[in-house]
């Protein structure tokens, strides 16, 4: 095994160019690093002026998304030996704006995020001296998993409808939305029909299904939004039959 | 933050990539995905080829068979292999992605897309054995 | 009717006719298209084909079949133009393109289906 592994980092720097160039260093190729540790180990020792951003360092904080090797991925979790003997292109994440080097733009997500009402919407409160909305195993299984999001946005850089058109509200923020629209406590569905049925909602989506392979932790964004088409059309159904009355 | 950027010292050039026409190429899963999008072009062609022959089984026995004739052009063959060849694409496609619309739950849990979609494979067999019975038998 | 309305219909209408063709399709491309021409079977007789076209049960399903499968290709070859040829901003002109073919198509299938004599 050899001992060092090469990355091709873009830089952006815009005060000094007008797109991305690729700079290449040399990092320590050890087993336990992950790409995200090579970065470390560039700006530490190599070049401080290396900007992008990360956090927790193990895959729950979703800051680290970055393309790498064609791929979005959080850096944090691909592994410098899973790409030897290298080398290792790292860009920022795709579909977004570049600001700097690795950091890109995330204020249109941050944008449609809370126009889906991403928490518990009630039309009543129980005071709190009635005590805990409880929730059965069964229920909390038919939302739990749209609820592992982690806003880390590769399904935004790996969705094609996205890239070509960003008013496409996203594969995380309809996911979330599910997780509410399924959450037994909520009872704010009605809410999130207008946006989410908006034609750049889930009608926007072909179902290319990159957003659920891009996903680092399951949510399946693409199963959320063919459920929720299928939710929404049999809704119309319903208006349509039933005059607005009895509804 | 609407309308055209004002580019300052504190807010510097973003840099926008479009995509190329041709972005479904540079991925594996996205040229699976464009070739699943075209299938149904060749939905609608069989839609022609189906309503021609229908149109000359009804006119009679002579425009029946000129039909055959020219079915059995090189040309048209060669068109109806590839949209044979995308039909099928288009059924497997359809029959792993259709379980995903589709979430039942029995006892609570829920049952495996991989079950719905071998439901769905089984229809298909059926249904084309069925319709190949009604085509041949004499 | 609004854009918002008639969306969750297409995609219905696009739903059934994608199942519709993958359950009905290959099947008859492979006889029709494929073993008949090239002679790997022998093709029905005339009598046999007619009678199938006039029972009223099998008409209607060749007509739904047609309509659905028509409506499949539109939906689904409008979202094609947008994302392959990225010309959205001709939206209307996709729209009567598409959507009036299949209306088109399906006037056409049902004549071609209901006027055997």
């Amino acid at each position: 095994m050899t001992d060092t592994i090469t990355m091709q980092v873009s830089r952006y720097r815009p005060e000094q160019e007008t797109r991305p160039t690729v700079q290449e260093y040399e990092v320590p190729l050890r087993p336990d690093w992950a790409v995200l540790d090579g970065l470390n180990h560039i700006k530490d020792h190599q070049d401080g002026t290396l900007s992008y951003r990360w956090s927790c360092r193990m895959g729950i904080c979703g800051s680290c998304g970055m393309t790498v090797n064609g791929e979005p991925k959080l850096t944090c979790a691909a592994f410098l030996t899973d790409y030897e003997p290298g080398p290792v292109r790292v860009e920022p994440l795709s579909n977004f704006p570049v600001i700097r080097d690795l950091v890109v733009e995330i204020g249109d997500f941050l944008r449609k995020l809370p126009k889906v009402l991403p928490w518990i919407v009630r039309d009543t409160e129980k005071p709190t001296s009635e005590g805990e909305y409880l929730q059965t195993p069964e229920e909390q299984d038919a939302y739990k998993q749209y609820s592992m999001c982690i806003n880390c946005m590769l399904c935004y850089s790996a969705c094609p409808v996205y890239g070509l058109d960003p008013h496409f509200i996203g594969p995380a923020v309809i996911a979330l939305a599910q997780r509410y629209n399924l959450d037994s406590r909520d009872q704010g569905a009605a809410d999130r029909l207008d946006l989410l049925t908006h034609p750049d909602g889930v009608w926007g989506c072909t179902f290319v299904g990159e957003c659920t392979r891009a996903c680092p932790k399951g949510v399946d964004p693409a199963g959320a939004i063919q459920r929720y088409k299928l939710t929404a059309a049999m809704q119309s159904i319903k208006a349509f039959l039933l005059p607005r009355g009895s509804r | 933050m609407s309308g055209p950027p004002v580019y300052t010292e504190f807010h510097p050039r973003w840099y926008r990539k479009r995509m190329g026409t041709l972005w479904w190429v540079h991925r594996p899963s996205y040229l699976l995905f464009a070739l699943r999008e075209l299938s149904c072009v060749f939905v609608a062609w069989f839609v022609i080829f189906l309503l021609l022959l229908i149109h000359a089984v009804g006119t009679g026995k002579r425009d029946y068979e000129r039909f055959l004739d020219w079915a059995a052009n090189p040309w048209v063959i060669a068109v109806n292999i590839i949209t044979l060849l995308f039909v099928v694409l288009h059924a497997v496609t359809w029959f792993n992605l259709a379980p995903k619309a589709i979430v039942v739950r029995t006892r609570g849990s829920r049952v495996p897309s991989s079950f719905v979609a071998g439901t769905n494979y089984l229809a298909w067999a059926v249904v084309s054995v069925v319709l190949a019975w009604l085509v041949l038998r004499t | 009717m609004s854009r918002r309305r008639v969306e969750p219909i297409l995609w219905l209408l696009f739903s059934a006719g994608g199942m519709a063709a993958a359950l009905l399709v290959p099947m008859l491309v492979f006889l029709f298209g494929v073993a008949f021409p090239l002679g790997w079977i022998s093709a029905p007789s005339h009598g046999h084909l007619l009678a199938l076209a006039r029972n009223p049960a099998t008409a209607i399903v060749l007509f739904g079949l047609c309509v659905l499968a028509l409506f499949h290709w539109a939906h689904r070859f409008r979202y094609t133009l947008y994302d392959g040829l990225q010309i959205k901003h001709l939206n209307g002109l996709i729209n009567v393109c598409c959507y009036g073919g299949a209306v088109a198509g399906s006037v056409v299938a049902g004549i071609v289906v209901f006027s055997i004599p």
